[in-house]
Parts: structure tokens; C-alpha cells; sequence
């Protein structure tokens, strides 16, 4: 495994599945009474985080102290940071705390990548999402989530899978995590889009686009649907919300319209009556809840192989188990 | 005053020749000149070209005394062979009162390492709405001929018509920083494949391309001239190669980082390379080389941007736009375009020197290096290869995108009306 973990490009598929199989394991712990692992005893694990995020950073948490590491939550907000502190002297200060590691969550893309690259800090440096930029958690617990619906079992991968994405991929950090991340595995990836949310330049992408959402959808085996902020209609980005929600939003209509196999998949926080109404967010096809519970065990397998340097030979068995139950 | 006795130095690049310099001016050019002077200097391999002429330079006094000073300034300038420099405008207070610009220009007289011509703001405070007073800058001590809200766009297009026009009665030129606001807002780097996949907001070529179009149309509309500040795009050059086929006059510059650096250099998130106009292409490098090459493009203008390190060592969002460059601006030229083979001797001289003179109408400066005229000269050592060490940079800031990057070229000494402000590669103490 890397040292750190900021962007889903950096991960080989061997990574990947690495990952997805260790988190497939560790998922199984989830189900016991005692739901604790002693691996990172003694580690200190710094949650920074620039912007708010209750979800994220709820997740990392539970996620760090069921590997027992020590979790400090620095929060920007009533730290020195607000009161200008720049992102080098925190930085600074945290290593001489003794991080072991950082997860950062920045507004500013390519802020993780700054930490990662610069002497500042020592420990590793985890993507808790940047700005426009990356969010590699939230795709590798979204492949997770995909891959226990469509292609079950340890070391198996996306190949052949066709992934719909569909809203705001402009401003979208789970966007550009999520089409590397699922190229590396081998799935198809489709975003949808009105073309003012689409970033210049996507013809690159290893995807395909599309402005037709009824089209795509009976070709879907998981279609994910991004927040669509209610803001960027003033920067006309699209005419109305209503506007947007007939062309581009997904109700029991279109539901209907998936394959039998789909799933609905959502990052959330969602905006019922945007892009999701509550029929579908509601439906048994909707996997947004169980992607939160797979998001905790997906960030315990990135600690766990960043921080325990482990190889999926020495991931948590029975021993770990065990010795955790004591 | 000290002589000196150049032995076999090229000029522009031809045969070795001895140059005379006395009282100022060079008073003798052949071979082997008999002279005794106080100092010889051996030239051999040191190309001889007039010393350059920057179109564009931050000299950040008055106001940011911690990025850069007149004296660090125009030290910088001497160390790139440079012998004048028009000190852009947006300093605080703003360049935009007589009082200002007099300030600036007499703090370079003083120094006397480069002549200093301040720029003058086109507007109040650079804020777009009203005129400043042109006429009372040109008729300061200062003399200035060239106006501009660099840092910004003058995109208000009745503000920039009047502009244009008014400052016809003293021989004025608009010097636009071109930059439609609304398609930039929040604008972090050339918008195209790499902005998508940073995920930093674009600014994109049509921004710049947009405002170049409308102003040299205004231009010729009102028959004044307009000068294009570090022009970036392919597409820029399309539109000031199309205006100047009208016969219109239209000037136009480009930096040295935009003829070697791209965008792809953004991936490491580096604000290093955090400027603006940001890195482009490299269709664009291209296309620049291509335009500086066959006259499109007229001038080679440093836009020398010195930032303290806290502005640059941040995340990218957040840190200051801009770049130093006087002292890295002649061995950039060298690698991209003499050992190119675009541009020989005579044409960087033309390009860094004569043309940007005759734009900022300094009558002393870009004159060629024959007896009798004042001797402004740069004798350059092109055989030199070394890495860049911002260390040793006479500038106040770091902030160089070449650290490390090996150049070709040094300037080996630099000559001001005849007196010496570089010999042998350091600063000499004025």
C-alpha cells in the first residue's frame, strides 16, 4: 500500500481490491456485540477538518476508534484557524503532536495533495474530499456497495458494469473520485449531466456523457445520483429547480424504467424533490443508508492498510477477532 | 566616468568587436580598438545586445515594501541585463496620481541600477468606473506614456473607448490586462482538461480572447493604440495577427513562463505556478513561440510578480498570482526561442529591447549599439548552463517556477547610460 491516500487515480486495481476485500472483512465485525479491533493502539489519528461535514467525519471516527487509534478531531472552526492560522503552520503543529495520521477535509482542491507532498507532516495524509476535486472514501465505499450488488465476493471486480452518474459532475469531488476508481475496476461509467454542469475537458475521461437520462437508464446496472445544489441556479446553471428535476431528477417513473438488477445509489445528504424523489429514495432499491454503514467499514480498511502497512495476508481474522473480544 | 574597453564581444550575435564605452555613450566600435581604459572586460563568447526593456514589471513599492522594493527591483532588472522598466500600477496606494507615479520614478533615478517608468493607472484605485488623471501623470516628472489597470481588466467598454481616445493627446497607450470578470469568477487555472480533472475553477481562453477582440476594434474605432499585456492564448494571437493586417495599432506582449511553462505543471498543486493569466497549453506555448517568432507578438514583458513565501507556501486557493522573472527572462528566451531556431540575436534585441522601447516611447532606451548613442548594453554568455538557484536572486521574492530547472545563458554584465550595474556576473555597488 501508498503512504497516503488523496486521490482514487493513485490506486492500481490490486489496490483497489485490496482495499475492498479488507473492508469486506472487517465488515464482518459490524455484526458482533464487541465491535472493537486493538490494531491501531496507540496510533493518533487527526481529524482536520476545513469544512463542515458531519457525515464524513462521523464515519472516520467510528471507523478510527474501532481500530482503537487515538482520534483528535481538529475542527477549522473555533481553532486557530479561523483566526488565520495558514494550513502549513497547522500542519506543523499536529506533526509535533505526533499524527500518525491526518484525515483532511478542505475546501480548497488539491489541499490533501499540498500535505501530502510537503515536509510539513510525516504521517499519512487520507482524502476526506477537497474542494471540486476528490473524495477517494466515498468512491471506494460506493465500488463496495456496487460490487456486494452486482459481482459478490473477495477479489472480484466491476468489469462490464455499466454505472450511470448522474447531476451536478462540474462541482462534484464523488464525480472525479468515483470515474477513476470504477475505470480501475473495470465498470462502464456514464455521467448525465445538462451540459452547463459538465467540466470542459471531459471528453478525456475514460466515460461517456450523456443529456438524456431516459435513455441511459434501461443500459444501468447502479445508477448514482449526486446533490444538485440549490445555489447553483442563480449562477444559471440551469433555468429552474423544477426545470432541472423533470429533466434531470429521478422519481418511480423512471425507476421503473431500470433494469430488475439495478440499484439506486446516492452520497447523500440528499435533496428530496431535486434529484431524488422520496418514492425512489425510499425504495428497497435505494442503497444510500446501507453506502454509510459501508462507508465505516471501507474507511477502517484504508487506516487499517495505511497505518498497520498490513497486506491482505495479515488482515483481521479470527486472531484479531479474538483477541479483541478479550 | 569609469571607460571600459569590451574586447571581441558579438554583437547581436556577429563577428567579435571591441566596444568602447566613455562618457556615457559607446565611443568607439571595431577591432582591436588602442584604448586605455580603466576596465577591460573580455568578452569572448558574450553576446552584446542593447540592454533590455520591460514592459511589465511589479516593483511592489509603494505598499508591499516585503515582496520587493525600487532598489531590489531594479537590482533584479540590472542581474537580467535589463536597463528600464515600466513599474506596473497596482501598488498601495495605487499609481494613479501624479504624486504616486513621481514617487516611484525618483526612487529609480535614485537607485540608478535600470530606469524606472512608472506605469499609470487607467482608473481610480484600478476600480474600473472612473478615469484617472492621465494628463497630470504624463505631465509629471514621471512622463507617463503608458497607462494600465493591470491586475485587472478595464472591462467596462465605454470607460476603455474613453481611455483610448483621451490619451491620444499626449501619445499614450492603454496597456490592457484582458480578462472578462464574469467568466473568470473564482477563476483558478486555464480552463481545459487539466481544470477539469484538479477540479479548480477554469478561466478560459475565450475570457482573454473576448476583450482583445472588443479592444482592438475600439482601437481602430477611435484611431488609438492598444497594447495587449501578457497575451496567452492561441486564439490571442489569431485575433492581434488579424488586427495588425488592418494596419491597426496594436501591440501586443508575451511573458517568458508562458513560453515554456503549461498547464499540466498545476497537477502537483504547486501555486508556484499560480499566475495569471494562468499557464496555458501547449498548443498555446506553440503558438506564442510561433507569433513572438514573426512580429504577431512585438515584446517580450516579464510580468516579474514577487510574493513573500507565506503568499505561495499555502494551498492553492489561497495563494498570491504571479511570478518573478527579470533575472530568468533572457535565459528563457534563449531556450525557447534562440536555440529553437525561432529567433536569432538581432530579433531577441528587437523583441526585449527596441519594440518594447518604442511602445513605452522611452527615447534612450532599444537604440542600437553604434557610436554615439548611450551606451545601455547587456553582454550575455549564452554557453552557460547551470540550475536555477533562487538564493542567489537579487530579487526580495522567491517565487520562481524555474528553481532548479537548468537554463541556458547568464548575463555576464550590464551597462546603464555607460555606467556598469552588473560586472561578471554580480551586482555592482552603485
Amino acid at each position: 500500500m501508498k503512504r497516503h491516500l488523496v486521490s482514487t487515480a493513485d490506486l492500481t486495481r490490486d489496490d483497489a481490491l485490496l482495499i475492498l476485500d479488507t473492508a469486506e472483512e472487517l465488515a464482518q465485525l459490524s455484526g458482533r456485540a464487541v465491535k472493537k479491533l486493538p490494531t491501531l493502539r496507540g496510533r493518533t489519528v487527526v481529524n482536520l477538518f476545513f469544512e463542515d461535514s458531519t457525515r464524513t467525519k462521523t464515519s472516520f471516527e467510528v471507523a478510527e476508534k474501532r481500530l482503537s487509534a487515538d482520534v483528535i478531531n481538529f475542527s477549522a472552526k473555533g481553532s486557530s484557524v479561523s483566526k488565520g492560522e495558514s494550513l502549513k503552520d497547522t500542519a506543523l503543529t499536529l506533526q509535533a503532536m505526533g499524527a500518525d495520521a491526518v484525515v483532511i477535509r478542505h475546501h480548497a482542491s488539491g489541499a490533501p495533495a499540498r500535505l501530502a507532498q510537503s515536509d510539513w507532516l510525516h504521517g499519512s495524509v487520507i482524502n476526506a474530499g477537497d474542494g471540486t476535486h476528490e473524495h477517494p472514501t466515498q468512491a471506494l465505499l460506493d465500488a463496495f456497495t456496487m460490487r456486494r450488488h452486482l459481482n459478490p465476493g473477495a477479489g472480484k471486480d466491476l468489469a462490464g458494469r455499466r454505472i450511470t452518474i448522474v447531476g451536478d459532475v462540474l462541482h462534484s469531488r464523488v464525480a472525479r473520485s468515483n470515474v477513476h476508481l470504477l475505470n480501475t475496476l473495470g465498470a462502464e461509467v456514464t455521467f448525465v449531466a445538462p451540459p452547463t454542469l459538465v467540466p470542459i475537458g471531459i471528453d478525456t475521461w475514460p466515460c461517456q456523457v450523456s443529456y438524456d437520462l431516459d435513455a441511459v437508464l434501461p443500459k444501468t446496472d447502479a445508477l448514482m445520483m449526486l446533490r444538485v445544489q440549490r445555489e447553483r441556479m442563480n449562477a444559471a446553471f440551469f433555468p429552474t429547480e423544477r426545470e432541472y428535476s423533470r429533466r434531470y431528477g429521478m422519481d418511480g417513473l423512471r425507476m421503473a424504467q431500470l433494469p430488475e438488477h439495478a440499484i439506486v445509489m446516492h452520497p447523500g445528504p440528499m435533496v428530496r424533490g431535486m434529484e431524488i424523489t422520496a418514492e425512489v429514495a425510499d425504495s428497497p432499491r435505494c442503497t444510500a443508508v446501507e453506502q454509510v454503514a459501508n462507508g465505516v467499514s471501507i474507511r477502517m480498511a484504508v487506516l487499517y492498510l495505511l497505518l498497520g502497512g498490513a497486506t491482505l495476508a495479515d488482515a483481521p481474522r479470527t486472531t484479531d477477532s479474538s483477541e479483541a473480544a478479550q | 566616468m569609469t571607460t571600459y574597453l569590451i574586447r571581441n564581444a558579438q554583437i547581436l550575435g556577429g563577428a567579435p568587436k571591441d566596444i568602447y564605452i566613455a562618457d556615457g555613450l559607446f565611443a568607439e566600435i571595431g577591432e582591436n580598438l588602442g584604448h586605455e581604459a580603466d576596465v577591460d572586460i573580455d568578452a569572448h563568447g558574450l553576446i552584446a545586445l542593447p540592454g533590455l526593456v520591460d514592459l511589465h514589471t511589479h516593483l511592489r513599492e509603494p505598499g508591499r515594501e516585503d515582496a520587493e522594493t525600487v532598489l531590489t527591483g531594479t537590482q533584479a532588472a540590472a542581474m537580467g541585463g535589463y536597463t528600464a522598466v515600466h513599474a506596473m500600477a497596482n501598488t498601495f496606494p495605487v499609481a494613479d496620481t501624479a504624486g504616486v507615479v513621481e514617487q516611484v520614478w525618483r526612487l529609480g533615478q535614485e537607485h540608478g541600477y535600470c530606469d524606472v517608468q512608472p506605469v499609470g493607472a487607467v482608473t481610480v484605485g484600478l476600480e474600473g468606473k472612473k478615469l484617472a488623471e492621465l494628463g497630470a501623470m504624463h505631465d509629471s516628472a514621471a512622463g507617463v506614456r503608458v497607462f494600465s489597470d493591470d491586475g485587472k481588466c478595464v472591462d467596462d467598454a465605454v470607460i476603455m473607448r474613453r481611455a483610448l481616445e483621451y490619451v491620444k493627446a499626449f501619445d499614450g497607450v492603454v496597456a490592457q490586462h484582458a480578462q472578462e470578470p464574469r467568466l473568470t469568477d473564482g477563476a483558478q487555472m486555464n480552463e481545459g482538461q487539466v481544470s477539469g480533472e484538479l477540479g479548480l475553477t477554469g478561466w478560459p481562453a475565450v475570457a482573454e480572447e473576448s476583450i482583445i477582440a472588443r479592444d482592438v476594434l475600439l482601437a481602430a474605432h477611435v484611431g488609438s493604440r492598444v497594447h495587449i499585456c501578457h497575451l496567452s492564448t492561441a486564439g490571442s494571437v489569431e485575433i492581434v495577427r488579424w488586427a495588425k493586417q488592418k494596419g491597426w495599432d496594436v501591440t501586443a506582449e508575451v511573458t517568458p513562463h508562458h513560453l515554456l511553462l503549461t498547464d499540466e505543471l498545476v497537477r502537483s498543486y504547486d501555486p508556484v505556478y499560480k499566475v495569471n493569466p494562468p499557464l496555458r497549453t501547449a498548443a498555446d506555448v506553440e503558438a506564442l513561440r510561433a507569433a513572438l517568432a514573426d512580429g504577431t507578438i512585438d515584446a517580450v514583458a516579464t510580468d516579474h510578480a514577487p510574493h513573500p513565501a507565506e503568499d505561495k507556501d499555502c494551498e492553492w486557493a489561497v495563494a498570491a498570482m504571479g511570478m518573478v522573472g527579470l533575472e530568468t527572462a533572457l535565459s528563457v528566451v534563449q531556450q525557447t526561442m534562440v536555440d529553437t531556431g525561432l529567433l536569432n540575436w538581432e530579433g531577441v534585441a528587437d523583441r526585449m529591447s527596441r519594440r518594447p522601447a518604442r511602445i513605452g516611447r522611452l527615447t534612450g532606451h532599444g537604440r542600437p549599439i553604434s557610436v554615439g548613442e548611450p551606451a545601455n548594453l547587456v553582454l550575455f554568455d549564452p554557453a552557460y548552463r547551470g540550475a536555477v538557484n533562487p538564493d542567489e536572486f537579487a530579487t526580495r521574492s522567491r517565487n520562481t517556477p524555474y528553481k532548479g530547472m537548468d537554463l541556458p545563458g547568464r548575463v555576464h554584465a550590464t551597462f546603464l547610460r555607460g555606467t556598469a550595474t552588473v560586472l561578471a556576473g554580480e551586482l555592482v555597488e552603485l
